[in-house]
């Protein structure tokens, strides 16, 4: 009997398992066929830190949410319409996301009493009709795909490992999903060990077919593709997105990048892409701890190339008297900071806002640095080109602020159209810039360019330039060593108004107020602005008005920020740490901003956040 | 990158006074490091290296204020800091002549970790670890050079730490050059400086130098000419080593596959070390480096322990790009696109 298929608008799906279970990659793979099929999509990867935790343990527990819908999405999503979970520790770890009357498909094969005594079940959940206001499938995981892979030549303990293919296939059943992507994947990664490609294809075609035949799955869902922009997309997660995007501004600046890093979760995966792009003309180097990775990138920048460095908050810690060091010798230099859960090791893998001020104030002196988010993974791409345009034309430190959220999560990407990209070529100096009173000429490196402030960019190998930079204060124009008092003044003044200068050359902030008459202003920077947005569509479909702005520049802020800010009678502002931002917008224009913080690891929920500015604007 | 392919092979005449800029020097009068300075800007020429192809790198110290002084590109960076950046400098324009100038705190305290690490990647770059065991900047501390019981200021009873032989810890880092000289003999000095600079990857080169104001004497052994004869052990490839006065004693194996000073006069002349830099295990550049007193400097080797053949990181990483290139550049569009899109009408 043919099964009855239902229209839904969007779905949220959760894999949850232990660590070994393979639920990422069973999530990438869901994600990819969503994604060719057209579906708009957030991802919300979320794994442990450990590499191996101890089997069936709550820390151990590593999940992948998918969000997709047939319209335009902005976050991974709330709760999910259906979890899978692969073990008793998966079910305890995520059942309070989920809410009643949801799908549960429950390995019930890992449902042992040693299992459910490591998370603290006493009984079985599945017995004692604790799940009684769930939709519960459960269902023999392991134990079905062992039958299925019976006539196959492997162990048994490489049979169990493909269960996850057997629930892809009951997943990809169940919401209409293609399974070519799957079979490619498989193909590619196992075209070397012929029975476990075919063991791996056959579970995923026995899940699929058990979807199919058993009386537990009454209903198939389908899920319409989106009606996005026109135009060819690809899915990408933010790492991925930032490491084009920063090869991308090799190429349109006709430099040659260098990156010196040191591996950190969650920034290695930058450092593992760009090593393989040598045929862009991009040098990698991972260095023997963060301090050389970043003294390797100003070395670079010296002679000419792009110096780049890519961290998380532990690493920029170190780095800091570096970055001092580039402020003073004012040369380019991107930093990237995919932030993570602190204060020191803090959670590696999972998601935070809270290096803002680190990045903002966390040098000796007066020492300004440019500071750009991106907002969402594709936007990595755009803001990585960003900051290498700064970088270059003001010759100073730029810190690119990305989070663990935006590192790996993933949505569809709109692919630009590579002639369109910025131009972001610079002049080297190549002849003297100063006539003295005899009419001989000399180089002074510390001679600024009018408009930008910016010195010029003498590289080694130019005759005739010959010059020394150091970190000790130089006087104006010569660059000579000075201990000058005034010239110290006019120095620390110069090099901050050569930052805020960069604002003549920024967009003005854009402020998204349907009604014009929005009395709150909710305002974010960063991985923040899918939740945020999320929250502003649910506010104003109840009929509630508020407006929405978002930073991508940080430091300096756009011109018209103030103007922003004052013209609202309330100013939300939601991060994920204790109020940075919050502290930067009262700071530097006495604003009352209203804090909304959580520091839970995880993006913020639009709902969650729907709640806090309806209730502001009742307040208003 | 600029092309310097015009002056390969003919004469630059370039002269000491070519290389020397234009700021006072602020040394403290009868510091070594005048006279370090004075052998390379005399040296410098030698190299017939265009002075705009030229780079030297200092962390801080006393000692790192060199490359003010000096009329080829520089950088006066930061604390321990210098062989990073001239790492990222050397790897990525493998065109230039990179030069670091530490000191003993630099290199070895705050940028020990740079150090042996920069070696034992071989980048090419030489480095000038200009050792006066102490802190000279910040006024007269010990550094990991200094003696064991050495009273300095932070160190009013004497100093608990047992110091670094830099070189034997250059050679455990897997160095590819290492040698010792000294500021105020000019000659050998010189006879380092070059084979330093012809090295293919890092070539590290101690020099003993002086601080007359807050460590007066510390080579005193190995310059006096009273005592220097017997207290310094020349190394010179090739040659049997001797020394003393008259070649009073020599070096020798010992039985547990070291090395031990004795009296020439009591061995068969065959039975004297003939000092081999080439040799490819370290062992015995390792055991020579051991004879120095940690105390006192007295045996004191000076000279080329160790060059051996290995090549450059730079030179390797130049190797990856060109084969990673082999195939014409990469194409941006294809890369973005991926192996999975598709198109919404
Ligand atoms: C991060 C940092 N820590 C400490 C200092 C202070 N400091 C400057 S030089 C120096 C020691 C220098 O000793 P050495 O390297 O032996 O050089 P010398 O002055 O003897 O030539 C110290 C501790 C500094 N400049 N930076
Ligand atoms: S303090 Fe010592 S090392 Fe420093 S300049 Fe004076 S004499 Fe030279
Ligand atoms: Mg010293």
């Amino acid at each position: 009997m043919p099964k009855k298929t239902v229209q839904l608008d969007r779905v949220i799906i959760r894999f949850a398992g232990d660590s070994g279970d393979g639920m990422q990659l069973t999530g990438d793979q869901f994600t990819s066929s969503t994604a060719s099929f057209g579906n708009d999509l957030s991802t919300l990867p979320d794994f442990p830190a450990e590499i191996r935790a101890p089997a069936g343990t709550l820390p151990g527990v590593s999940a992948f949410q998918l969000h997709f819908a047939d319209h335009d999405i902005l976050t991974p999503g709330d709760a999910p319409n259906v979890l899978v979970a692969m073990n008793p520790a998966a079910l305890k770890a995520n059942l309070k996301d989920v809410p009643r009357g949801a799908d549960l498909i429950i390995n019930t094969d890992e449902f042992t009493s040693r299992n459910l005594t490591k998370v603290g079940y006493e009984q079985s959940p599945l017995d004692d009709n604790s799940l009684e206001s769930y939709n519960v499938h459960p269902i023999g995981l392991t134990s079905l795909t062992i039958g299925a892979l019976k006539e196959f030549d492997i162990s048994k303990k490489e049979a169990e490992r493909a269960k996850n293919m057997f629930a892809l296939g009951l997943l990809s059943w169940l919401y209409d999903r293609q399974l070519e992507g799957t079979e490619r994947f498989l193909n590619e990664k196992f075209g070397k060990k012929p029975e476990i490609l075919a063991a791996n294809l056959k579970a995923l075609h026995a899940g699929w077919n058990y979807g199919e035949t058993t009386e537990d799955f009454s209903v198939r869902y389908e899920v319409k593709p989106a009606k996005l922009n026109s135009g060819t997309y690809r899915n990408i997660s933010g790492n991925l997105a930032l490491s084009y995007g920063l090869i991308a501004a090799s190429r349109q600046s006709g430099l040659p990048m260098f990156l010196g890093s040191y591996p950190i979760t969650p920034a290695s995966d930058i450092l593992h892409e760009l090593s393989k792009h040598k045929d862009f003309g991009i040098r990698t180097y991972q260095a023997e701890d963060e301090i050389a990775g970043i003294g390797a990138a100003i070395g670079a920048s010296y002679g000419g190339a792009i110096g780049l460095t890519t961290t998380s908050g532990p690493g920029v810690a170190l780095k800091s008297e570096a970055i001092g060091l580039a402020v003073a010798l004012e040369l380019p230099l991107v930093v990237i900071d995919v932030q993570r859960g602190g204060p020191s090791t803090g959670l590696p893998t999972k998601t935070e806002q809270a290096d803002l001020l680190q990045a903002m104030f966390g040098r000796n002196g007066e020492a300004p640095v440019p500071i750009i988010a991106p907002r969402s993974p594709s936007d990595c791409f755009d803001a990585a080109l960003e900051a290498v345009r700064i970088a270059t034309k003001y010759r100073t430190p730029v810190f690119l602020l990305s989070d663990g959220y935006l590192a790996n999560g993933q949505e569809p990407w709109l692919l630009p159209n590579v002639e369109d990209l910025p131009d972001l070529h610079v002049e080297f100096a190549s002849e003297h810039n100063y006539t003295n009173e005899d009419g001989t000429t000399e180089f002074r490196p510390f001679i600024r360019d009018p408009e930008t402030l910016a010195r010029p960019w003498a590289i080694p190998g130019t005759p005739g330039l010959e010059h020394r930079i150091g970190g000790l204060e130089k006087a104006d124009g010569t660059g000579h060593i000075s201990y000058d008092p005034d010239n110290h003044d006019r120095m620390v003044r110069l090099r901050q108004a050569k930052i805020d200068g960069i604002a003549n050359s920024i967009p003005n902030l854009e402020v998204d107020d349907p009604t014009g008459d929005a009395d709150v202003l909710v305002i974010g920077w960063g991985s923040t602005y899918g939740p945020i947005g999320a929250a502003s569509r649910l506010v104003r479909k109840n009929g509630g008005k508020v407006a929405q702005a978002h930073l991508r520049h940080l430091n300096p802020f756009p011109h018209n920020t103030g103007d922003v800010l004052h013209h609202y009678k309330r100013v939300i502002v939601p991060e994920m740490n204790l109020g940075q931002l919050a502290l930067l917008l009262r700071g530097r224009f006495l604003v009352d901003a209203i804090g909304y913080n959580q520091v839970r690891g995880m993006p913020f929920k639009a709902e969650e956040l729907k709640d806090v500015i309806e209730d502001v604007i009742a307040s208003a | 990158m600029p092309d310097t392919s015009a002056t390969v092979g003919t004469d630059l005449k370039l002269t000491a006074k070519d290389f020397k800029s234009d700021q006072e020097v602020r040394w403290c009068p009868g510091c070594g490091d005048y006279a370090i300075l004075a052998a390379m800007q005399a040296f410098l020429p030698e190299l017939n290296i265009p002075r705009e192809d030229m780079v030297f790198v200092s962390g801080i110290g006393c000692s790192s204020r060199f490359p003010y002084y000096l009329t080829t590109y520089g950088m006066h960076s930061i604390h321990g800091r210098a062989p990073t950046i001239a790492t990222g400098l050397a790897v990525s324009r493998p065109d230039l002549s990179v030069w670091v100038v530490t000191g003993d705190g630099d290199a070895l305290s705050i940028g020990g970790n740079h150090l042996i690490h920069t070696l034992r990647r071989n980048v090419n770059l030489k480095i000038l670890l200009f050792n006066n065991r102490i802190y000279g900047l910040t006024k007269g501390q010990y550094s990991p050079t200094s003696e064991l019981g050495k009273i300095t200021k932070s160190t009013p009873m004497g100093s608990l730490d047992y110091p670094f032989n830099p070189l034997s810890l250059a050679l455990g880092a897997e160095a590819t050059f290492v040698a010792r000289t000294i500021d105020s003999d000019r000659k050998h000095l010189l006879d380092v400086m070059r084979a330093a600079a012809t090295h293919e990857g890092t070539a590290l080169v101690e020099i003993y130098q002086n601080c007359n104001i807050f460590n007066d004497g510390a080579f005193d052994i190995v310059k006096n000419p009273a005592t220097k004869e017997n207290a310094l052990i020349p190394l010179v490839h090739g040659e049997p080593i001797i020394f003393g006065t008259d070649g009073s004693h020599c070096v020798i194996r010992d039985k547990q596959g070291g090395v031990e000073i004795v009296e020439t006069a009591l061995v068969d002349h065959d039975d004297i070390l003939i000092h081999n830099a080439h040799a490819e295990d370290p062992a015995t550049a390792f055991a020579l480096s051991r004879l120095s007193d940690p105390q006192t400097l007295n045996n004191s080797p000076i000279g080329v322990f160790r060059s051996v053949e290995r090549p450059s990181y730079d030179h390797l990483m130049s190797d990856q790009m060109a084969k990673a290139n082999a195939k014409g550049p990469g194409d941006l569009s294809e890369l973005i696109r991926g192996k999975d899109t598709w198109t919404v009408e």
